[in-house]
């Protein structure tokens, strides 16, 4: 039996590049440094090339543990550009904050082959293979900034808790694997069809992957970890962290749960409901405490996992699933290009020795550097969802969903969740313009510069026209 | 060419109507700060003139057509599902005659404002303000016309409330002048604010037109009236008439309109005395088919008009304002209109709205003419250092006197214009109130009475009015020294004064020369005019002149010296005339038992509610949320064995809870 690999080939590509720079950066001369981000982030524009010539492009393989579709094409369009944008995020910082090691764009390299294998996985083997593929170098780069006390504290807590949860996640697998003889997809789905699953095994086996993948995404109460470590970490890895992995979780999720559960969909999906509003008012309530910028956004990621998760409630319901599941990935898309935004923001206001990070220490900012806040000011209404902004569609279309799933009383505390989230996120904003404050001088590079402006204009242009995008996502159907 | 073009009736030629005056005011906006006065008139007045033009141009179209309306699509406003709103232009007789009274009285005050406004804004200490003054009269031109020209309620409406602004806008003009500096301005949002409530009921009546038919555009209303409910014709009609109390001054709103009197002379002829008061005359009239379902409409408005005419009448023998004793005599001349329209005699009461534009703007304008005279002797009195009393309010008849001989062309106007009033023939008001008490006496014999005896009080006043004004000594220093207006006002005036003699003419009361009835009926279905009646002719010019005999006893005889001595008929009337002179304290009533009310429920709002318990509560519910924001992040304590915990928790909360369902 030939072995197809092209499924993979993106996944190959990156994982192939990580190894090889790897060992090349050893041997470069420090005045040649500059090529490993270059060659990485070549790695990653290849990478994206093939995954869109993988477009309508349907097949399993490798003894259909993996599966590529539309679905798998959106998402790892999504966390390819998100490395890319990782790098322009870093490149400056790492110099700056004197961590400017090589390892860092590899095992940003290898996070990102894990998220690339996570779409496309077929099988919970594969699935637990590449949560870890991707968990492992992100614990690694939380501590990048070491000898600094926070990022080995945040590390080590990463590290700790993401273990339990891989470990409840393997818990889960089992259960069901005990309650089916399946590990793939399909298998599950089949063996519960038939009638041959033991099933209080099989909904307590599916609560426990939930729970695993919840737990990357940040759902509440699994979040606790997110304040701290995003705090904790290099802001060049906690913007990486705060859309990539969360990202993964979320799609990691969608496959799961759509292919393989919709038969404990009523069981199910009462906990996802909870959870939903449960993530979406705590996480933007205790945003509002925060006076860190980096907490605050670690609190503003939780809640958006909320709304996302939210759009995900009726997922049981065949109806309607390919418009939830459009929805989430667009606004997964949408959050993706504003968190980016702000987090360039935050990394170029940020001052040596973790200065700068306060809230306070943007008072005064937005006259000072008009273009600096009137870009942070989109990248805040796309947050809280207002027109014209990208977020608002994104908002739209996710609300759109879950009342057509006939969740109301959902929609309704989401938008409550929306209403109190206006506050914090504002507040930034209001800060920058309307406080006079100390004289902090914001870090011109142009990669960052780069960067902001294209998210600012992308959350405006798109939001001017979000047809196009939507209609992407809309197209990206998962396989059943 | 031309002449084909115009001759063959090209109704695409319609729009220019309205063109005009918003050509004209647009280059006046834009082009205005670079011009002298003479030109911002000249365009101005220019540009209703030619909408004048235009109008006469249709009405010889409409006659060669046999006078059947036209209806001429502009564009679509806009569409939302089955809802479907055009702009549509109605040219029907009715429309045409609006539109001539409108551009043409409305050029005669656009010339005559080029010299009372070249005066009034150097008197006032403004100059600049004279581009202003034109292009907010051009609006009111163009408001007026989308008014009368609408094909649906709709679009009335937009006219009507174009109208309004204007108003509002022009009564406002000095807006830092009058009393206390704020006098002005109170007196433009007073009026605002009136209109607001009339506005009020006409909209509910458009809610129930609409909500019946479905449809805004007045042929289908029309048609389909007699099918729909007659509680919702009778809710609509009755709510419309709030809306014609408002803008016609009519009780119980008319409160404003003698406060209007605030705008400058021009604005009070054209506004508040020949045009948008009359709006509401028009409206019946246009509704007229929807009234003929709804009788008991018909004598509320017939009544309500008959009581206004003699309540405003009443209070108009006692002003001693120039100008508010006119404009107490239109809200009591508009009462006539309203009156004859509500008795469904629609061509006598718009007879009445022809021939009181006619001499309604001309007393006002020859008003203006003579206060302007009193302005122009008080700064000769000042001027030659004799002893004045600067004191003196050119407005204020007492201080008037004498001014036959100064001001000689504006006095005849004036007589003119206050004989026609008063209702003697031949003059054009004769023929008008004729008809109405002709109406009147075949219809309601009580409503006749009334206004029998409002036309008493009419030819009374006015006849106090010129003898105050001309004849006798004069009382100040100012009216010794008054002098004659320029010629581009005078000419106006002489011009209305022709109109003021002839437009009796319109609709004489002879077989064969109901002119006017006759142009009228392709408008409103069954328009026709009584036979002339000797009778009431001959009685009620015997009262008009025994109301002149009773100002000539009491004023002519025994002139009143100066503003110090009582009037001569408080003496005769106790407490009456004391009603009469503070205006019923209908003001009075309402600032204490309505304004004030309202005034203090608002400030009891504003102060106390809004800031304590409206602000209060988003205040209270924000402080918990933070709170409790502080406590959440007090939870988080940066131990992992308390993150842990949270996990566990969660997932034996979920476990626990599935078993619990799948029990």
């Amino acid at each position: 039996m030939t072995l197809d690999f092209t499924p993979i080939l993106p996944f190959m590509i990156v994982a192939g590049a990580a190894l090889a720079l790897l060992v090349l950066d050893l041997f470069w001369p420090v005045r040649l440094k500059w090529l490993t981000p270059l060659l990485a982030a070549a790695s990653l524009l290849a990478a994206l090339v093939v995954e869109l010539g993988q477009a309508n492009y349907l097949r399993a393989g490798l003894s259909n543990m993996v599966i590529i579709d539309n679905f798998s094409v959106f998402a790892n369009a999504i966390f390819i550009c998100s490395g890319i944008a990782a790098i322009a995020l870093a490149y400056d910082y790492i110099q700056r904050t004197g961590i400017n090691h090589g390892e860092y764009y590899v095992l940003m390299l290898f996070s990102i082959s894990g998220m690339l294998l996570m779409s496309t996985a077929a099988d919970l083997i594969i699935v637990f293979l590449a949560l870890e593929l991707l968990s492992v170098p992100l614990y690694v780069l939380t501590g990048f900034a070491r000898p600094r006390l926070d990022s080995e504290e945040a590390a080590l807590k990463y590290f700790l808790l993401g273990a339990f949860s891989s470990g409840v996640l393997l818990y889960g697998i089992a259960l069901l694997y005990g309650a089916t003889s399946y590990t793939s997809l399909h298998g599950i789905l089949s063996a519960v069809s038939r009638g041959t699953a033991d099933m209080p095994l099989v909904v307590v086996g599916a609560a426990f992957l939930l729970v695993g993948v919840a737990f990357k995404g940040g759902v509440v109460p699994f979040h606790m970890w997110a304040p701290d470590v995003y705090q904790g970490a290099p802001t060049s890895v906690t913007g990486f962290m705060s859309v990539g992995a969360k990202a993964a979780g979320f799609v990691a999720l969608l496959r799961i749960f759509v292919v393989a559960f919709p038969p404990v969909a009523v069981e199910l999906t009462s906990v996802m409901n909870f959870l939903a509003s449960l993530t979406m008012l705590i996480g933007n309530i205790a945003a509002i405490g925060q006076r860190n910028i980096k907490r605050m956004l670690a609190y503003s990621g939780i809640a958006q996992a909320g709304y996302m998760l939210m759009a995900f409630v009726p997922f049981g319901n065949k109806a309607i699933i390919n418009d939830s599941v459009a929805s989430m990935i667009f606004y997964l898309a949408v959050y993706a290009i504003a968190s980016f935004g702000a987090w360039a923001v935050v990394v170029a206001v940020e001052q040596a020795e973790g200065r700068g990070l306060d809230i306070d220490d943007y008072a005064g900012l937005g006259r000072r550097y008009p273009l600096l806040g009137v870009a942070m000011l989109i990248f805040m209404l796309s947050f809280i969802g207002l027109p014209p902004t990208l977020g608002f569609w994104g908002k739209f279309y996710l609300f759109r969903s879950v009342i057509e799933g006939n969740y109301i009383v959902l929609a309704l505390v989401g938008m409550l969740a929306s209403l109190i989230s206006a506050y914090y996120y504002l507040r930034v904003v209001v800060m920058m313009f309307l406080h006079d404050g100390a004289n902090i001088t914001v870090r011109r590079n142009w990669l960052l510069s780069g960067l902001v402006g294209v998210s600012a204009l992308a959350v405006l242009l798109l939001g001017l026209m979000p047809g196009p995008l939507f209609q992407m996502a809309a197209d990206a159907l998962l396989r059943l | 060419m031309l002449s084909e073009t115009l001759a063959n009736g090209n109704w695409n030629l319609a729009f220019l109507v309205l063109f005009f005056p918003l050509a004209g005011l647009l280059f006046n906006l834009i082009a205005g700060k670079w011009l002298g006065e003479k030109v911002i008139g000249a365009v101005a007045s220019l540009a209703t003139g030619l909408s004048f033009v235009m109008a006469l141009l249709m009405g010889t179209w409409l006659m060669q057509g046999g006078g059947e309306a036209v209806t001429v699509p502009l564009f679509d406003w806009f569409r939302a599902g089955s809802l479907h709103l055009g702009w549509t232009l109605r040219i029907d007789t009715l429309s045409v005659m609006m539109m001539l009274v409108v551009t043409g009285v409305g050029t005669l005050i656009h010339i005559y404002a080029i010299g009372y406004m070249h005066d009034d804004v150097r008197h006032q200490g403004d100059p600049g303000r004279f581009q202003r003054f034109f292009v907010f009269l051009n609006l009111f031109i163009f408001a007026m016309l989308i008014l009368v020209s609408a094909d649906s309620y709709l679009m009335m409406f937009v006219g009507w409330e174009g109208v309004g602004l204007c108003s509002y806008l022009l009564i406002g003009f000095w807006y830092e002048k009058g009393a206390e500096g704020t006098g002005n301005a109170k007196a433009a949002k007073k009026a605002f604010i009136v209109n607001r409530i009339g506005d009020f009921g006409l909209l509910l009546a458009l809610f129930l037109l609409f909500g019946a038919f479905g449809t805004l555009n007045f042929d289908p209303i029309f048609k389909n009236a007699a099918l729909a409910s007659p509680a919702i014709i009778l809710a609509a009609t009755l709510l419309m008439l709030l809306g014609v109390a408002g803008k016609s001054a009519q009780l119980p709103l008319f409160v404003w309109l003698p406060d209007a009197m605030a705008g400058p002379t021009p604005v009070s002829a054209l506004i508040h005395a020949a045009t948008m008061v009359t709006a509401g005359v028009y409206l019946i009239a246009r509704s007229a088919p929807l009234y003929e379902l709804a009788p008991s409409a018909q004598l509320v408005a017939t009544w309500l008009g008959a009581a206004t005419a003699l309540f405003a009448a009443t209070i108009a023998i006692a002003q001693n304002d120039i100008k508010k004793v006119l404009a107490y005599s239109t809200i009591s001349q508009l009462g006539f209109m309203v009156a004859a329209v509500g008795m469904g005699a629609m061509v006598a009461g718009l007879f009445h709205l022809v021939t009181h534009a006619f001499f309604k703007a001309l007393l006002f304008l020859a008003a203006g003419s003579v206060i302007q005279g009193m302005e122009r002797g008080l700064h000769e009195a000042a001027h030659h250092g004799g002893e004045y009393d600067e004191d003196v309010d050119p407005q204020d008849m007492r201080s008037m006197g004498g001014l036959r001989s100064r001001m000689g062309l504006t006095f005849w106007v004036y007589l003119i214009g206050a004989l026609a009033l008063a209702g003697i023939a031949p003059l054009a008001g004769f023929f008008s109130k004729d008809e109405i008490l002709l109406d009147a006496l075949h219809e309601q014999p009580g409503v006749f009475a009334v206004l029998l005896t409002a036309a008493f009080l009419t030819a009374f006043y006015m006849g106090r009015q010129v003898l105050l004004v001309f004849f006798g000594q004069p009382r100040s220093e100012a009216a010794a020294h008054a002098t004659e207006s320029p010629a581009v006002m005078t000419v106006p005036l002489v011009l209305l004064a022709a109109g003021s003699v002839l437009a009796g003419a319109l609709n004489l009361p002879v077989e064969g020369l109901h002119w006017l009835t006759g142009w009228l009926e392709h408008s409103i279905a069954g328009a026709e005019s009584l036979p002339f009646d000797w009778l009431v002719a001959v009685g009620s010019t015997l009262v008009a002149l025994s109301g002149l005999a009773a100002a000539y006893f009491f004023y002519g005889k025994r002139q009143p010296l100066g503003r110090a001595l009582a009037d001569p008929l408080s003496s005769a009337g106790c407490w009456v005339y004391s009603a009469f002179q503070h205006k019923w304290w209908v003001d009075d009533i309402y600032r204490k038992w309505l304004v004030g009310p309202l005034r203090a429920m608002s400030e009891f709002l504003a102060a106390t509610f809004d800031q304590q318990v409206i602000d209060g509560v988003p205040k209270l519910l924000g402080e918990s949320v933070k709170d409790f924001a502080i406590w959440l992040s007090g939870l988080q304590n940066g131990l992992v064995r308390s993150y842990i915990m949270a996990v566990l928790g969660g997932l034996i909360f979920i476990l626990a809870f599935l078993l619990f369902i799948m029990r």
